[in-house]
């Protein structure tokens, strides 16, 4: 399940980001009339559909596994979040009719109308990332209901998709994907731009590209903010073991990297910020912020991969956000698309940062949780289905995962490198199909 | 109440799939078994009808997952335990599918590679509606038993009966039977094609009579309640519409009267699944989960029911756009 979620997660965010992207494409083209900016939609539009496709396959295989893998937890949880998988339905259908509208209707609706089927697509698929979000919100912050002698009573399935959680999560979690695909669109782009610089096709790809990732990744660390906190009063427990802070303390330092020693309840040879975590968490260095050790040692989840995790997702972060200044400085000194060879190259080498940070992100949140299913709830452990021979299911969809990933790249690299040497032939059969 | 509301979109749904995906399926049976001086021909028309609603039509089976377990979680958890092993194995055949059908539509056209994803889509295009036949099957043998909430007869039960592997070669001939019809509406300017699509229809047509016939002897003892439900009053009258819409798809075909085969046939597949569910009524795994004792608390339906009712306003529209941008041939 783990590992369908990675990968699901890698779908699902280029599934947020890339529709985004051609939209504006065709936003552009229609703005300024530029036949590059219409190739550079149709690009996009094709990797678009592969995503899409793919998407809707690990989608698919998702929806079955949960009751496959989880089925006390789904008959559980199904009457008080089935309710935003129902919605993310309906936005994925959504997306989909349009989707399809918007590949085969290259000439067969007017270019307003095509427009804007695109900007469906890019609005349904952010609508159904929230969808899903709000679930696993739920799952760290369980609301909606009451539980009454081991039965669930009061069933409020509104209030549970408006949880407590769900904001910080879905601002988190949109903002990521976003950032994460405008970089690593940026960085493609800039490895072609690297070898040809006055390629125009490139230009304009990157100048989108790159406007998406500067724009959302500072808002992104601000909403980190606000999840950091957010997470402080839910679940202490999570933060103390992202932070690697073992003893409540006031004026508690910031902890970064270091080897999280459970039984010595102390995160050896990390580089401290003394004040630092106080002043984060609330803005006052003095503050007292509870540690592991108020946690009854069985309700720890592990502290080095939560740690850890945070720690590089946060640094992936901060790596970008000063590319993204970097960028932003040269194209406000310039004017125009900032095309200096190093900030290329650093583009390139940070493609994947925005991948490695929601990978990281996603296993604080998730290890982070343990070792609860629903936060306070249901344990993992019981949740888990009785079939016997579970490894037997959960290599081959693990298998399958990694077969997908390996074809959405080969898939991918090979519609990239088209766009090198354009291939007219190919490009009318795009327009007629 | 509201769960029969549920219960009937679940239906719905389900139908759609059955019609839309279902003729996907056929499609990739009909790629695998291409054959004669027109193959490749074949192959193509089938990629050309399948292509640009493909997204789409998967989705039916996401929505029929999902209504399930928010409508009844009970059911989903004890359905996902007794039939792990088809479903799990179904999984794989929906995987290699979908990705087999990205790969032949965005790689380059290189004969041996497509040749190879070709046999992969068309064989995963087997197993796959055969398993879910079967999985639709085994719900209704009484084999699977639940008590309080706990499924008691392990992960064999059910879909390793006669009857359920009857179902399951009836989804396949069905899904044939439908998507040759369909095709012989699709290649209306083609006439060469158009005979090739007719003369399978006809056969996976005249074939699919006596699987049917299979599917009802096998329930007597595979399925009792299905085949008490089968021998209700209302049954017969189900049982001569569903005939006769066969019949006048067979016939339409045989008169190349290809508009109303396609009709037909889309009403036979309907009233097969609407029959179905009759006859299941209420059991949702025969005999202890019902739509009564599985739903969900009513408050979690009433909103449910009227995101159904939402979403039908917003998707319907959005459906028929599509249909009628890809169906008619204007262009700007």
């Amino acid at each position: 399940m783990a590992m369908s979620l990675a990968f699901h997660i890698i779908f699902a965010a280029l599934g947020i980001g890339m529709p985004l992207l051609m939209a504006l494409a065709e936003g552009m083209y229609l703005h300024t009339r530029q036949p590059v900016y219409l190739e550079l939609a149709k690009r996009w539009a094709k990797g678009t559909a592969i995503l899409f496709a793919v998407g809707a396959v690990s989608g698919t295989v998702l929806s079955f596994e949960l009751g496959l893998l989880w089925p006390k937890f789904m008959e559980h949880a199904g009457a008080i979040i089935g309710m935003p998988f129902s919605l993310e339905g309906f936005a994925f259908f959504t997306e989909a009719i349009f989707l399809g509208v918007y590949l085969y209707g290259w000439n067969r609706i007017s270019p307003r109308a095509h427009w804007i089927s695109g900007v469906v697509v890019a609005v349904s698929g952010i609508f159904s990332g929230i969808f899903v979000v709000t679930a696993n919100a739920w799952m760290n912050a369980p609301a909606g209901f009451k539980m009454m002698g081991g039965q669930i009573t009061d069933i409020d399935p509104v209030a549970a998709m408006l949880n407590p959680a769900s904001f910080h999560e879905v601002l988190h979690m949109t903002l990521a994907a976003l950032a994460a695909t405008g970089f690593l669109v940026a960085a493609v782009h800039a490895f072609f731009l690297l070898r040809d610089r006055s390629n125009v096709f490139h230009r304009s790809a990157l100048g989108i590209a790159l406007a998406l990732a500067c724009i959302s990744i500072p808002l992104q660390i601000i909403s980190g903010d606000v999840s950091a906190r957010a997470v402080a009063g839910l679940q202490p427990a999570k933060l103390a073991a992202m932070e690697g802070h073992y003893r409540t303390q006031t004026g508690a330092p910031l902890l970064i990297g270091g080897i999280p020693n459970d039984d010595a309840m102390e995160t050896d040879y990390a580089v401290a910020i003394p004040r630092g975590l106080s002043f984060l968490m609330t803005h006052d260095v003095n503050a007292k912020v509870i540690g592991l050790e108020e946690f009854p040692r069985d309700q720890w989840p592990n502290v080095r991969v939560v740690h850890w995790s945070f720690n590089i997702m946060v640094g992936s972060g901060m790596a970008m956000l000063a590319l993204a200044v970097w960028a932003g400085w040269l194209w406000w000194k310039h004017r125009c698309l900032p095309d200096h060879k190093w900030l290329l190259r650093a583009l390139v080498a940070a493609g994947p940062l925005g991948f490695v940070a929601i990978e990281t992100g996603w296993m604080v949140t998730e290890v982070g949780r343990q070792p609860w299913i629903i936060y306070g709830v249901m344990r993992t452990a019981d949740a888990v289905t009785p079939m016997r021979g579970l490894v037997v299911t959960f290599s081959t969809l693990t298998a399958l995962y990694i077969f997908l990933a390996v074809i959405v790249v080969f898939l991918l690299r090979r519609q990239f490198l088209e766009t090198t040497r354009p291939d007219p032939a190919r490009s009318t059969e795009a327009t007629d199909a | 109440m509201l769960e029969l509301i549920v219960a009937i979109f679940i239906v719905l749904a389900l139908i759609l799939y059955a019609l839309l995906g279902g003729a996907d399926f056929g499609g990739g049976m009909w790629d695998l078994l291409a054959f004669g001086p027109r193959a490749e021909k074949q192959r193509e028309a089938i990629a050309d009808a399948i292509g640009p609603i493909w997204e789409a039509n998967h989705v039916w089976l996401i929505l029929v997952i999902v209504l399930l377990f928010t409508g009844f979680p009970r059911a989903f958890a004890s359905m996902m335990i007794a039939l792990h092993i088809p479903l799990a194995a179904m999984l794989v055949g929906i995987v290699l599918r979908g990705s087999a059908f990205v790969f032949r539509k965005y790689d380059s056209k290189d004969d041996a590679v497509q040749r190879r994803w070709s046999t992969v889509f068309g064989v995963a295009s087997f197993f796959t509606p055969f398993l879910q036949g079967l999985t639709l099957g085994a719900l209704t043998t009484s084999r699977i038993r639940v008590a309080d909430g706990a499924v008691t007869t392990g992960f064999f039960a059910g879909w390793l009966t006669p009857f359920a592997l009857a179902c399951g070669v009836f989804a396949l001939g069905l899904f044939a039977f439908l998507a040759a019809t369909f095709l012989t509406f699709d290649t209306k300017d083609r006439p060469e094609l158009q005979e090739d699509f007719r003369q399978r229809a006809l056969g996976s047509g005249l074939a699919l009579a006596p699987v049917a016939l299979a599917v009802f002897l096998a329930s007597k003892h595979g399925a009792p309640e299905m085949y008490a439900g089968l021998t209700r009053w209302w049954a017969p009258v189900l049982l001569v519409w569903t005939s006769l819409f066969a019949l006048v798809a067979l016939v339409a075909l045989y008169l190349r009267r290809f508009a109303l085969a396609r009709f037909a046939a889309i009403g036979q597949v309907t009233l097969i699944l609407i029959g179905w569910s009759v006859a299941q009524y209420p059991n949702l795994i025969t005999p202890d989960v019902t739509i009564a004792n599985a739903a969900a608390p009513e408050i979690t339906l009433r909103l449910l029911v009227r995101a159904l009712g939402l979403g039908a306003i917003v998707l319907l529209p959005s459906l028929l756009y599509l249909f009628s941008i890809f169906k008619s041939d204007k262009r700007h």
